[in-house]
């Protein structure tokens, strides 16, 4: 119940007036003071299930990539393949170090033929463009602009999304598959319209500039509080995002873990023609198999694992959970905890040491919800 | 947002915890405040044995809303003599009701001079206008 006191200025999205508006509580969150919830965090949670959800996420951070040599770039910075993208389509992947470890994970759009913009974590956006820029020193055919701060992006989520959306907008949503995005207009503001999200639901997310994204934000609540939407906040975004087993950079990825022990090997394209930062280390770990790995837990006895807590085999310890709360749809106390590769067993008795007491728990298939199409 | 509640009847802690005396007894939860602070209770863990001795800033008891942990702690000595049940399967009591169905103990106090100590309720509004 305390507040931060870091005495570092936290920065405010252009909705800041707006949250507080509605009442919002406020936190810090990766330097930016940011809504942890209007209501209840349950409540929003069960919205963007049942009906839809709507999150200021203005504090991501937007880099464009551009030029001849973009995609060559790109390809050299990041384990997935960026000469898959079509156009207007996005690409999940993460910054590795020599080491092969996670420096932040990002979406590639790649909007234009030699033009991609990459969205990173609102913590990492000084580290992740110094490491970009660092790596595009003396490449004249690479242009890298930091679009952060004229960038706006709100996500509209969960299964009333498109509807809600349809109206303001002639883009046919219908023709915008899951990870593809459209240029176009939403009310009058010209967004790029994305398939995209992080709670497990259908839905949207709008870039805009921060001049528009109040109106926006306005409208979208207007015409969608009717049809059972909430404004959301990232209390409920970090249960939806739990449940469907994506990884939170600073807790399931960090400098200490690669893409492999993330469960995130789909991602990692060590067959692609060009070579990346980490390629030696993640091609060893492939073949070796991950030392850790990310599992999903659910408590049997009552009690709730949080980040930071011991997970043990009867008397040995073997990991440590990443990130747990109560989960509001699946009704369950639920966990991602990274464990030594060996006990990585769906179905494994294990406990998480909460706050001294070991309570009995059991390693689940990820996710632990996956919404019917 | 409705406005947080603080009766006048009640002293307060500064960890947030109300305070009710009747006589020799102490009833005891946590502030609307604390309550809203915390968001959505879904989880409390108690001395449900009651006949425990509790002692003045002492931990008492775990709370966890949906987003973390919070310790609970005593505002003054004693034995407990009463817990609430109801609290184990309906921690939402807690939100919905903090200065009624949400109670959590009732403590046999040993030293009632420690509730010198506390706000009232002026005071409290005062201390969380500080915050």
């Amino acid at each position: 119940m305390t507040t931060h006191d870091s005495g570092i200025a936290l920065k405010r999205t252009p909705l800041y007036e707006q949250h507080r508006a509605l009442g919002a509580r406020l936190v810090e969150f990766g330097g930016w003071e940011m809504p942890v919830q209007y209501t209840s965090i349950l409540a929003e949670h069960e919205a963007v299930r049942t009906h839809a959800g709507l999150f200021d996420v203005s504090h991501m951070g937007e880099f464009k990539v551009e030029g001849a040599g973009a995609l060559a770039f790109l390809q050299s910075l990041v384990p997935n393949d960026v000469a898959h993208l079509a156009m207007h389509q996005a690409l999940y992947a993460q910054f590795c170090n020599a080491d092969g470890n996670v420096l932040d994970d990002l979406l590639i759009y790649r909007l234009a033929e030699e033009q991609y913009m990459l969205v990173v974590n609102a913590g990492n956006i000084e580290k992740d463009l110094a490491w970009v820029k660092a790596h595009a020193h003396h490449n004249e055919h690479v242009t890298i602009t930091n679009q952060s701060d004229f960038t706006a992006l709100l996500a509209l989520q969960g299964p009333k999304a498109q509807a809600i959306l349809q109206p303001l907008t002639e883009v046919d949503l219908a023709s915008i598959r899951y990870y593809c995005c459209a240029a176009g207009l939403v009310d009058g503001v010209n967004c790029l319209i994305s398939r995209t999200g992080y709670t497990g639901e259908d839905g949207f997310e709008l870039y805009c500039a921060p001049v528009d994204v109040g109106s926006l934000w306005n409208k979208l609540l207007a015409i969608g509080t009717p049809q059972g939407l909430l404004p959301t906040g990232l209390g409920a975004r970090d249960t939806l995002r739990l449940e469907a087993a994506l990884c939170l950079y600073g807790h399931e990825l960090d400098e200490q873990t690669n893409p492999l022990e993330a469960g995130l090997g789909w991602t990692v394209k060590l067959k692609k023609a060009e070579s990346f930062v980490g390629k030696d280390v993640l091609q060893r770990v492939k073949e070796q198999g991950p030392r850790k790995k990310l599992v999903g837990i659910e408590m049997l006895d009552r009690g709730i694992a949080r980040g930071d807590y011991n997970v043990y085999d009867n008397e040995q310890a073997i990991g440590v959970v990443t990130s747990g709360a109560p989960g509001p749809t699946v009704h369950k106390n639920i966990a991602m905890a990274y464990v030594d590769a060996s006990h990585a067993v769906v179905g494994k008795a294990i406990q998480v040491d909460i706050r001294g007491k070991r309570l009995a728990a059991q390693i689940v298939p990820l996710p632990f919800y996956k919404r019917q199409k | 947002m409705a406005k947080l509640q603080h009766p006048e009847n009640l002293k307060y802690s500064k960890t947030d915890e109300w305070i009710r005396v009747e006589g020799n007894l102490a009833t005891l939860g946590i502030s609307d405040y604390a309550q809203d602070q915390l968001g959505d209770i879904v989880y409390i863990e108690l001395p449900w044995g009651a006949d425990e001795n509790i002692s003045d800033e002492a931990k008492f008891g775990d709370i966890e809303s949906v987003k973390a942990t919070s310790e609970l702690l005593s505002p003054l000595s004693g034995k407990i003599v009463k817990v609430n049940e109801n609290l184990k399967d309906t921690p939402e009591l807690i939100n919905d009701q903090p200065y009624e169905a949400g109670w959590m103990l009732v403590v046999e106090m040993s030293n009632p001079a420690e509730l010198a100590n506390l706000m009232d309720a002026a005071e409290y509004q005062q201390y969380l206008q500080g915050r």
